[in-house]
């Protein structure tokens, strides 16, 4: 990484297989320093794989990997002082208390942060003394984030940061994990979660079947995906759809009772505003629809593979994803760019 | 490693050791209880003509403490490895400037702290309450109960870094316990075994342990073969364990 200084993190190329099963094939990308990057995918896309090659517990069979211009399996010893990790599903002893667990951490580094101040800023000031078998999902989650800050790291990997944090919980974390970016900390976020994306992430990385399938902000993600947004009204007096039609911008027109439906690309509001305007009708309930980064994500990454028992065809409808799940989408929305 | 972090560990997996009563039960309680009930029973405490002239609590004792020793070393560490390595500590230590060798090492300090404490407890115990009396060969029993405590924590570094899963490294440690305890002579001491049992028991771990350090209570040097069996449980063992652990 010859003296780019802004690049915290170069992925180039990685391919990892265990056993016959490829589970990374040829993923690329670089993290600026202060950014916050999101891995996005359906389980078994490889993310966790690419992370544990990133904090240097797993070796890629091609490809090259440098963590602060460290090479994190060779340099291990020069990175790991810089580098914190939040694992995914990582215990701690079951009769070790908040703060021992703190101390310990911090007896690892040479120049560790003020770990009371750290915990009480998680919220986990009340259960100082508690031991971990005895914590909550969340302040279990919550705790695993503390110790993976306690280095004062310039590189933090955080794997499902809030899974069982409850909704409140989860905004304080957000909150710390935004005050640690803006002190210039780096940060790999993997996540399945698109609200958390959405909110934190400068760019995002949607990986499937062990490739990055694309790689942008969480807001151009969304418009690339559907590259449309819908507006609705109740027109003040009857409309002539061709007049709509005819903007440019419009893609279709549709109508259920007295409300219209516009789906259409680039600026679409102003467009339909203005041509309303200049005959004298006015939208009334005006709503605009957004795709999100759900939408973007559904029509990125492939279905999950089918549970044994599920016959494929067979499969009920009303199995299609919910919203928010991230688990997948139904295989007719399926595109794949390579 | 660095000293600081090594020292954290070991004052960390200390503390949990002590916060675990099956630690406390078996480890120091089980043991002291066994001597006492052996103590107080009038024959153990006669000279016998069929142990050689000796008596049963003096031969007890050292067979109680390698008793403790396996205890530690067989029933409980494997497990708690295999559970830690199910748990991702081993994992998450690796991510961080302390290495998971550095967390193995400190069990390792732990198990032998607490296996001295506990052997030097028992003779007081034994001393006080018994007459037992002190190993009349100091320098060659402290060397042999040091070969003991390497050796099985060399095994149960072997035992945790073999098995699959904490259930199996509890099965392994524990199915293990029973038969070596039977060769360092926890059912029959040795002085009664026949000749062929002693013979096969002496190339065993436990018995080599209970050998070396029977021979440094009656005064002489713990003997080249029982040495040269722990060295050699240490060094495979050792191997065996650098070359298959996993951290995750």
């Amino acid at each position: 990484m010859a003296g780019s200084g802004s690049t915290a993190i170069e992925v180039a190329g990685l391919e990892k297989q265990y056993g016959d099963r490829e589970v990374l094939r040829g993923v690329s990308f670089s993290v600026r320093q202060g950014e916050i990057f999101g891995v996005l995918g359906p389980n078994g896309a490889g993310k966790t794989t690419t992370v544990e090659i990133i904090e240097g517990l797993r070796r890629q069979d091609r490809g090259t990997v440098r963590v602060l211009g460290l090479d994190p399996w060779a340099d291990r010893r020069a990175l790991t002082p810089q580098l914190g990790v939040q694992l995914q599903e990582s215990e701690l002893p079951g009769r070790m208390t908040v703060d021992e667990a703190l101390a310990l951490q911090a007896a690892f580094y040479d120049a560790p942060v003020d770990t009371a101040a750290l915990r009480d800023e998680l919220g986990l000031a009340e259960v100082r003394r508690t031991r971990f078998g005895k914590l909550s999902g969340g302040q279990r989650q919550r705790l695993s984030l503390a110790l993976a800050l306690v280095g004062d790291p310039r590189v933090a990997v955080l794997d499902e940061l809030t899974t069982g944090v409850d909704p409140h919980g989860r905004r304080d974390v957000w909150d710390l994990v935004e005050r640690i970016r803006d002190r210039g900390v780096t940060i790999l976020l993997v996540t399945h979660l698109l609200e958390e994306a959405e909110r934190l992430c400068d760019r995002v990385a949607v990986l499937d079947a062990g490739r990055i399938v694309a790689l942008d902000t969480p807001a151009a993600l969304a418009r690339a995906a559907e590259g449309t947004s819908t507006i609705r009204f109740r027109p003040s007096t009857p409309i002539d759809d061709s007049l709509l039609t005819a903007i440019p911008e419009v893609a279709s027109v549709t109508h259920t009772g007295p409300t219209v439906r516009v789906t259409g690309t680039g600026e679409l509001v102003h467009a339909v505003v203005v041509v309303l305007a200049r005959h004298q009708i006015v939208a009334q309930d005006l709503r605009i629809e957004q795709a999100t980064l759900d939408d973007a994500y559904l029509s990125l990454t492939s279905s999950p593979a089918p549970e044994p028992r599920d016959a494929g065809e067979n499969t009920p409808q009303a199995k299609a994803p919910a919203k928010a799940s991230a688990q997948g989408s139904t295989a007719g929305r399926k595109t794949r760019r390579s | 490693m660095s000293r600081k972090v090594l020292g954290a560990l070991v004052r960390s997996e200390a503390r949990l050791a002590l916060r675990d009563p099956g630690t406390t039960l078996f480890a120091v309680g089980l043991p002291v209880v066994l001597v006492v009930i052996l103590g107080c029973v009038p024959s153990f405490r006669e000279h016998s003509a069929d142990l050689g002239g000796a008596r049963v609590i003096d031969l007890y004792l050292p067979i109680t403490i390698v008793m403790v020793v396996a205890l530690l070393g067989l029933s409980l560490a494997p497990g708690a490895l295999a559970r830690y390595r199910e748990k991702g500590v081993l994992k998450r230590l690796a991510t961080t400037p302390a290495s998971p060798a550095s967390l193995l090492a400190a069990q390792g300090a732990v198990i032998a702290i607490l296996a001295v404490l506990v052997a030097a407890l028992l003779h007081v115990v034994g001393a006080a309450a018994f007459r037992v009396p002190a190993p009349e060969q100091p320098v060659g029993y402290v060397l042999a109960l040091l070969l003991t405590i390497a050796t099985l924590i060399a095994l149960g570094l072997l035992i945790a870094a073999v098995a699959p899963s904490s259930g199996v490294a509890n099965g392994i440690g524990v199915g293990l316990f029973y038969p070596l305890m039977f060769f360092a002579g926890l059912w029959v001491p040795r002085e009664a075994m026949p000749r062929v049992l002693v013979d096969i028991g002496d190339a065993t771990p436990l018995g080599a342990a209970v050998g070396a350090l029977q021979d440094s209570m009656s005064g002489s040097w713990p003997g080249l073969v029982h040495v040269g069996v722990m060295v050699a449980y240490i060094v495979l063992c050792g191997l065996g364990a650098a070359r298959w652990f996993r951290w995750m």
